[in-house]
């Protein structure tokens, strides 16, 4: 009896889910775009190696986007992340070279496995900071991480006066080898790098669509209060996502430490913003409740390919900056546009069906 | 008051309706408004009247029909608008601007300047004085206005719209957190307002203060307006009557099952006012499994603090709670959720529903592990549950993978309260269930407490609604001011003892004869 209109109704909406649809994917739309542009415009584009080379530099982005999205989703914004990546480079570096020194004449060496879980303990407690901050003082999460941000600074540069700690290969004798291998290693043909992206973001997407965590992150983004009346504990998924903001700053760090085999405390000076920007992009509101992980991947790696592509074509590095702000502005202009759009719709499903 | 017949129709709606997405809220509409009379507007919950007036005062624009100013059609785009026709409203909602002082708040979007641009603060203090002074608050100008009582931010809002100098001034509500020596004190500046000719628009639920002060009255029920008369020739029952209509409302009868032990009760419970003084005054009262136990009271009464004290919202609350018998030491609302408290809150929009989230992800908010084995969601149970949700409580929806935002009111507040049952509480707290919803779904959601109760949950229900407590109750409780007023069985309560026990919170009640009338 309800079969006749509601086909009705699905068919005369048809026309505006298209193009729903299409707004829908315009990120991977853009992605393709930006994709069979290059192909064209820029000679060895295509190349493995290229490609490759690609890859590992959106994955750095990408590692601070997931963060961030969960973080922008909560209705938050972490500024620390550009700053955690270099305090934990000079964590990593350091021990490698240094040790800890007990002042009793010993100093503890620590194998590279151990090097990477203490920087990333790092990483997770400079995260917790912001958290506290936020849930426990009440600081709002743009002021907080905004002094984390300098203060996280600040520590990288005194730990070594702002010098660089060059070559990281370590010494056989005591163990501290091998520390190359997050940046420069490849398993089946790909880089470490790669795979522990492919990992962490599986790990994050699952996070997000099947575990009550995952849901309660968009709940607390969407409504805080009706969360909280609901049993949520918005104070624990904020700290979990600020946790996790700074947990992915921590791998980036690593793996640049990693690459260069040196740690210079300026790594990951505004790094923040196109973490940020990938998260828009890949349609995070940034007034909290929604966002998807695959949409803030596809997004970094429309903002990297951009910015390699146009470096390839030899493109002054000035116009790119214009360029990267502009397609930015376009995502979000078309991401409201959508929301519109989807209403309406939804209100001429609803007229139809009663 | 003299010769009530013949003054002038300044106001008049033809033929006026106003549809929102999913529900229509005002049905050809035909309304008149007089000079130098108090114009009564009555109805239930949810029938329309502050519709009606946001469609007079511009900030609503009706669907349908015409608005006639003096005899000249006129359509207002914005409140501004009409406000320079000289309609002035007082809202139901304060809307008032907590961070700024009195004075500022008063003369808001038309503040006084001097040559240069700059505000002249001195001069609006002074304005704003003479105002107060006719409100004999006790309020300064300067006085910010979140340090006022709610009673007194209301008569912030009134000197506000008689300070536009309107001629037709809409009041909704506007007793709502007075007490009774302020509404004396509105009354005589509403008389005073009536003598140089302005038309007033008044709003009530108090049935007794409109036959007091009213000289027309027009009842409106579910959108459509079913009578309107002179107030000389009407009397408490007829507008009862034109409220109710001969399809009295749909309350579910009682069972006749009788309650069980004591399944929930609330020892000594205290909430401090930011400003002074409890919002929640020693308040114990005790609910018995399968028992409905209505909580009465004004607005600002402290029921629905109450009810937040209860769930664990307000560390600084003192006082102890039980369920079965056995203390809750558990002070924060996900561990006595757990417990099996669970609150239906009175603001759907900004504490019951995350909006943007589908209607399924809100069922199961509140009870996400009952669902998830270790850390993984099951879908298949998750989804079941909602599916069963749905079909019980009736929930008009296509897909539950609709945005919530898309049902209508009746259907949002179903989904609220699935959530709640979602958790599988033992002690039910809903504030004000049936406020904003269509008179079917009010039906579905009485029938659903009645069918909660016949299980053996406890349901402590608030309300302002008359009607509604008598109806549904087994035992009323009463609060004014924080405390709690009066406990009456439902054989021995009546209407008038629950509305002089509402008066009781505010100290010695300087009249009587408010409540003389039935």
């Amino acid at each position: 009896m309800t079969d006749i209109p509601a086909k009705a109704a699905a068919h005369s909406a048809s026309s505006g889910s298209v193009l729903l649809t299409l707004m829908k994917l315009r990120t991977f739309i853009a992605l393709i775009a930006v994709l069979i542009f290059f192909s064209i415009a820029a000679p060895n584009f295509l190349s493995t190696a290229n490609l490759i080379l690609m890859s590992k530099h959106v994955a750095l982005n990408a590692f601070l986007a997931m963060g961030m999205t969960f973080v922008i989703i909560t209705g938050g914004i972490d500024l620390s992340v550009g700053s955690i990546v270099g305090l934990c480079g000079m964590v990593a570096g350091y021990l490698v070279l240094n040790g800890i020194d007990l002042q009793i004449g010993y100093t503890i060496y620590f194998n590279v496995f151990e090097i990477a879980l203490i920087t990333l303990a790092v990483g997770i407690l400079i995260g917790a900071v912001n958290g506290l901050l936020i849930t426990r003082l009440n600081v709002a999460p743009f002021i907080a991480t905004l002094g984390v941000l300098y203060v996280a600074r600040g520590l990288a540069l005194l730990s070594s006066d702002g010098r660089t700690f060059p070559n990281l290969v370590g010494k056989p004798e005591l163990g501290t080898t091998g520390f190359g291998f997050l940046g420069a290693g490849r398993l089946l043909g790909l880089p470490v790098a790669i795979w522990i992206l492919i990992v962490v973001a599986l790990g994050a997407a699952y996070l997000a669509k099947y575990t009550p965590l995952g849901r309660h992150i968009f709940a607390v983004g969407g409504n805080e209060r009706a969360s909280r009346i609901s049993g949520v504990r918005v104070n624990m998924v904020k700290m979990f996502v600020y946790m996790f903001s700074g947990f992915c700053a921590a791998i980036v760090g690593l793996i640049i430490s990693s690459e260069l085999m040196a740690s210079h405390p300026a790594t990951g000076e505004s790094f923040e913003l196109n973490a940020i920007a990938a998260a828009v992009l890949g349609g995070t509101s940034m007034s909290g409740g929604r966002g998807t992980i695959g949409g803030t991947i596809v997004g970094a790696f429309v903002i990297g390919i951009l910015s390699d592509g146009l470096v390839m074509m030899g493109v002054s590095s000035f116009w790119q900056m214009v360029i990267k702000g502009l397609v930015i502005i376009v995502a979000v202009v078309v991401d409201q546009a959508q929301r519109r759009l989807q209403q309406r719709v939804t209100l001429m499903q609803m007229a139809k069906a009663g | 008051m003299s010769a009530t017949a013949e003054r002038e129709i300044i106001l008049k709606l033809e033929d006026v309706s106003k549809v929102y997405s999913g529900t229509v809220a005002v049905k050809r509409a035909n309304f008149e408004v007089r000079k130098g009379a108090v114009n009564v507007l009555v109805g239930e919950n949810g029938a329309g009247k502050s519709t009606l007036m946001k469609i007079i005062a511009g900030v609503e624009r009706p669907t349908a029909g015409r608005i006639l100013l003096e005899g000249e059609e006129v359509s207002f785009s914005s409140s501004g608008d009409a406000v320079n026709r000289g309609i002035g409203m007082v809202f139901q909602e304060l809307n008032l601007f907590g961070n700024m002082s009195v004075a500022e708040n008063i003369f808001a979007t038309r503040e006084i300047t001097n040559r240069f641009g700059k505000i002249d603060r001195k001069e609006q203090e002074r304005r704003a004085a003479e105002f107060l002074e006719r409100l004999q608050a006790g309020i300064r100008p300067d006085m910010l206005v979140e340090d006022l009582r709610i009673g007194q931010q209301q008569l912030v809002e009134i000197a506000k719209a008689v300070s536009l100098d309107a001629r037709i001034l809409i009041m909704d509500e506007p007793t709502s957190a007075l007490s009774a020596a302020e509404v004396e004190i509105l009354f005589k500046v509403i008389a005073d307002l009536k003598a140089r000719g302005v038309a007033i628009v008044y709003i009530s639920h108090r049935l007794e203060e409109l036959i007091r002060i009213g000289d027309y009255i027009t009842v409106l029920r579910d959108g459509r307006i079913t009578g309107q008369e002179e107030m000389k020739n009407v009397d408490t029952q007829w507008i009862v009557r034109q409220m109710i209509g001969s399809d009295a409302k749909d309350f579910a009868k009682a069972d006749g099952h009788l309650p069980g032990e004591e399944i929930f009760r609330a020892e000594d419970i205290c909430l401090p006012r930011a400003i002074g003084g409890l919002a929640v005054d020693h308040v114990s009262l005790s609910l018995r499994a399968g028992e409905i136990l209505g909580i009465y009271g004004l607005m600002g009464a402290g029921r629905s603090e109450l009810f937040d004290c209860i769930m664990g919202r307000h560390g600084h609350s003192t006082g102890a709670i039980f369920i079965g018998g056995k203390k809750v030491k558990e002070r924060d609302t996900t561990r006595r959720i757990r417990r099996g408290l669970a609150l239906i809150p009175e603001d759907r929009q900004r504490e019951g529903l995350v909006s943007i989230l589908s209607v399924a992800s809100n069922l199961t908010l509140a009870s996400l592990s009952r669902f998830a084995r270790l850390f993984h969601i099951r879908g298949a149970d998750e989804r079941q549950a909602v599916t069963q949700m749905v079909r019980e409580l009736a929930i008009k929806v296509a897909d539950p993978a609709q945005e919530v935002s898309s049902l209508s009111g009746g259907n949002q507040q179903k989904v609220v309260i699935g959530k709640a049952l979602l958790t599988e509480p033992k002690v039910l707290l809903m504030d004000e269930p049936s406020r904003g919803i269509d008179v079917g779904a009010k039906a579905d959601v009485f029938r659903t407490m009645r069918k909660l109760s016949r299980d053996g949950l406890g349901i402590l229900f608030a309300t302002s609604d008359l009607d509604e407590v008598m109806a549904l109750s087994d035992r009323i409780a009463v609060m004014s001011n924080g405390k709690l007023t009066g406990m009456f069985d439902r054989a021995e309560a009546t209407e008038a003892a629950l509305v002089a026990a509402s008066a009781l919170g505010h100290g010695p009640v300087p009249h009587t004869e408010s409540t003389a009338h039935d």
